[in-house]
């Protein structure tokens, strides 16, 4: 047993401040543990989103010495303990208490996003028949556990707020998930260009970067569903297309 | 009185794991309006953690699966104390339910056919698990909630109940805060369905997250409804025990169905040691046979870490007692071996197991594909719960349905895996049905001032106290005392000292302060939670005290066999008028001649 020191966002709405908290860490901690120490023993008040401690369930997303992560997978011997660790709460979203911030903005814009809509069954009892290569593409996407870390870090919404314009790398991902599985037959790629923003992503990778189930987000998921709306769109040959009526998806 | 927002709907779900978010489905479905309340955000209930997958009689892989061998499997693992009537249901229903999840867009792991595939798992005759990799659980939530979105349903993400509210003998709403600032809310409605999962926090090992401290067991208790089985608790034979803060998180049965071996620090399989008889026929006698069971080959028979969790269980339990366990108190799970029989060894594990590789690579620096993995039981799951109609899931409250973990009846003495997703979906649907059907004839309740208040002082008591203590500290003293004598294995003396300590905990959180306001504030609601805690141990030390022989997951020593004067009958439990908690054995309904045929033909 040792101690460390932990560096955590107290306050309120925005408001607050930092305060160090000393605490006893052991083999093999994770920074959720001390936040939960310091929590029982020292702070019982202290706000902090978690569940199942495992990193399938994405509550418990903090930026853990500026680096945006989910607390129970941050293991503290990856970390200079010799050094307070700083904890505060994502940035992109309104700040509630301590490290919780407000998220409800990811659930309003999924609504938006039309649902999945299969083809007829293709079999008498109402199954499909899917390769199991297919399913991998979009099995990637569905790997997403909704940590928020990429939204977090995405420019445009950290930095320019642009929300209302733009759902994020968290939503391209959903959106991708649904126009490459081979049984939904919804067309989401004019939405894709203007209620989703899409265009305003400049592939800057961030969000591939934080994602803690490693989802190629960018060069899987959102640089595809570019293309789509390019060729829809953008390619002249399509647009002759589509003006004599045998246009494509 | 302080001041409330009122909410008013045809159906309330409290809950939204898998049972409530397919409940609400049903509910919102037949026309009905529907409010969900939701403990944690929405998606991040303990059915994400669950790996292995939805058990359901698709026979997809072995076309001698059927709904009939699923039900005398689900019987034979309850040791016969489930109620036959939802066996049965669940057996026929599952599978259309689990094709239905694929039409609201769930993406299974397919066969070379194109279907969905499905796997081994302990206690189930054939492979009969569909699955998504290791993450079965997320798949199937986040597709419930993807599709409930559209539905048209009010959503309340982090909220929590503190009390039914009732009108004469019916259910009339319930009151509860949320969490973000703390105000209080009445929610009044026609139906109210209890989908709040499980007990796992009584404990201190456990797979269970924070949310998961028995409230529709507490809150259906307080409401005078009957509960029963609650003396069978399922723990999970391979949790993670090293390192120390990783301890009770869950190694899905899927390693062993994917050929893992269970093995001593002498490196002997010892689940060949002691095979149950009513296991015998179908368990391998070798390790060659075993290991063809787990690659599908249909002539061989399941080896023997493929017996039900509680039996696995306690045979770990034995060889750490016994000195032949791992270094850190547990036993090897090793998966590694398969090395030497398959090509690419690694990567098929990395695909068949994505999170079981990265936990332990992450968390405990272990290379799963290369070394084996230390593992121990961990409280998982609760049999018992709140006694429903089978067909219906009404309680004996009218009005007032359970489904999914916190509802009892399916399980009998120990649970499946894999039973537990097709019990979310199978009964969640016949919640949302009935509720929808009883708040269709029924007007809204009158809500009684008196009770609300009630319920509203009680909330707030723990903010008058200036108690040196806690609530966190209480609840940690109650979880280590559950662990050591309500735990895998109990005894008479053990559990009688259960009881006075649970008596010295509920004054302990009667005293318990918390500090700060009511904005998000976690002590507080540990303060809360804390009652419901200290409800359900006693609610499983009383059952557990009533049961005196040992079946299923209720293991004793003083009383090592079964009895069969126990075999016919639950421990049912309610409150007494005067408070008291009252526990009385109920004799198990004759079984239909159908199914007593069933079951022998599957001997």
């Amino acid at each position: 047993m040792s101690t460390a020191t932990f560096r955590i966002w107290r306050g309120e709405k925005g408001a607050g401040k930092f305060q160090d908290y000393s605490t006893e860490v052991s083999s093999g901690m994770v920074v959720l543990d001390a936040v939960h120490r310091i929590q029982a023993e020292q702070a019982n008040n202290l706000a902090v989103r978690w569940n199942c401690k495992a990193g399938k369930c994405g509550s418990c997303s903090a930026e853990i010495n500026g680096m945006p992560k989910l607390m129970c997978m941050t293991r503290l011997n990856s970390l200079p303990l010799e050094q307070p660790v700083t904890i505060e709460p994502m940035k992109a979203f309104p700040h509630v208490r301590d490290l919780v911030t407000d998220v409800s903005w990811n659930y309003s814009v999924k609504k938006n996003i039309a649902k999945f809509t299969p083809r007829p069954p293709d079999a008498p009892d109402g199954t499909w028949r899917m390769a199991q290569k297919d399913a991998d593409r979009v099995q990637e996407f569905r790997k997403c556990i909704e940590c928020f870390l990429c939204q977090d870090v995405c420019h445009v919404l950290r930095e320019h707020h642009m929300h209302e314009q733009f759902v994020g790398p968290r939503f391209l991902v959903y959106a991708a998930a649904l126009e490459m599985n081979p049984l939904d037959q919804a067309d989401r790629v004019p939405a894709l260009r203007q209620q989703y923003g899409i265009g305003l992503c400049n592939i800057t990778k961030c969000c591939t970067k934080v994602c803690p189930e490693n989802i190629t987000i960018t060069d899987n998921a959102i640089i595809p569903l570019k293309e789509r709306v390019v060729d829809r769109f953008f390619d002249p040959l399509t647009k002759l297309f589509r003006v004599f009526g045998a246009g494509s998806r | 009185m302080a001041e409330h927002v009122t909410h008013e709907h045809d159906v309330l779900v409290i809950g939204a794991g898998g049972a409530g978010l397919r409940a609400a489905a049903e509910a919102a479905a037949a026309g009905v309006s529907v409010a969900v309340i939701s403990k944690s955000l929405l998606g991040k209930a303990h059915t994400v953690m669950a790996e292995g997958g939805i058990a359901a009689a698709l026979a997809n892989v072995d076309d001698r699966d059927s709904w009939r061998v699923h039900f005398a499997d689900t019987m034979r693992g309850g040791q016969y104390l489930n109620s036959w009537r939802m066996a049965e249901l669940h057996a026929k229903e599952a599978p259309a339910c689990v094709r239905e999840l694929e039409a609201w867009g769930a993406v299974f792991d397919r066969t070379a056919d194109g279907r969905i595939l499905q796997r081994n798992f302990g206690g189930h005759r054939y492979p009969r698990l569909a699955h998504v990799g290791d993450r079965t659980g997320l798949e199937m939530i986040r597709t419930l909630q993807d599709h409930d979105i559209h539905l048209g349903m009010d959503v309340f993400m982090e909220y929590t109940v503190v009390a039914l509210l009732k009108d004469g003998g019916r259910i009339a709403g319930a009151f509860g805060y949320d969490r973000e600032r703390g105000r209080f809310h009445l929610f009044r409605a026609k139906a109210v369905i209890l989908a709040t999962g499980g007990i796992g926090r009584a404990y201190k090992i456990t797979s269970n997250s924070w949310e998961y401290t028995g409230d529709g067991h507490a809150l259906a208790y307080h409401a005078g409804a009957s509960l029963m089985d609650m003396e069978f608790v399922q723990f999970h034979p391979t949790g993670m025990i090293w390192p120390p803060s990783v301890r009770g998180i869950l190694v899905t049965e899927g390693v062993r169905g994917e050929g893992g071996v269970l093995r001593n620090k002498d490196g002997r399989r010892f689940m060949f040691d002691d095979i149950p008889a009513a296991y015998a026929n179908q368990t391998s006698d070798t390790e060659e046979e075993g290991w063809r069971y787990t690659q599908g080959d249909k002539n061989a028979r399941r080896p023997p870490e493929l017996l039900t969790r509680d039996h696995v269980a306690r045979c770990i339990r034995r060889e750490v007692r016994e000195g032949r366990g791992s270094p850190h108190g547990g036993v090897f799970l090793d998966i590694a071996w398969i090395k030497n029989r398959i090509p690419n060894a690694a990567e098929h594990i990395k695909k068949k197991l994505p999170s079981m590789y990265h936990q332990f690579k992450q968390l405990a620096d272990i290379d799963i594909t290369v070394e084996a993995m230390e593992v121990g039981p961990t409280t998982h799951y609760v049999m018992g719960g709140v006694r429903v109609d089978p067909d219906s899931q009404m309680s004996d409250v009218p009005g007032l349905f359970a489904a999914g973990e916190c509802g009892a009846g399916l399980h009998g003495a120990n649970r499946l895996g894999g039973n537990s997703l097709s019990d979310l979906l199978v009964f969640g649907k016949r919640a949302g049905q009935y509720a929808a059907g009883y708040a269709r004839e029924n007007s809204l309740g009158v809500i009684h001032s008196d009770e609300v208040a009630a319920a509203e002082k009680h909330a707030l008591a723990p903010f008058e106290r200036d108690g040196a203590e806690g609530p966190y500290a209480v609840q940690h003293a109650l979880q280590d005392m559950m662990q050591d004598l309500v735990g895998i294995v109990r005894q008479e003396k053990e559990m009688l000292q259960a009881l006075e300590r649970i008596q010295e905990f509920k004054l302990r959180a009667s005293r318990a302060g918390v500090s700060g306001h009511r904005e998000y504030n976690p002590g507080w609601h540990t303060a809360i939670d804390l009652n419901n805690l200290l409800t359900v141990s006693e609610m499983v030390t009383r059952a557990a005290l009533e049961r005196k022989e040992s079946r299923g997951a209720h293991f004793r020593d003083d009383f090592p066999a079964k009895d069969d004067k126990f075999g016919s009958c639950n421990i049912v439990i309610r409150k007494g008028p005067g408070g008291e908690m009252q526990i009385r054995r109920e004799p198990i309904p004759e079984m239909p001649v159908e199914l007593k045929q069933i079951i022998q033909e599957m001997k």
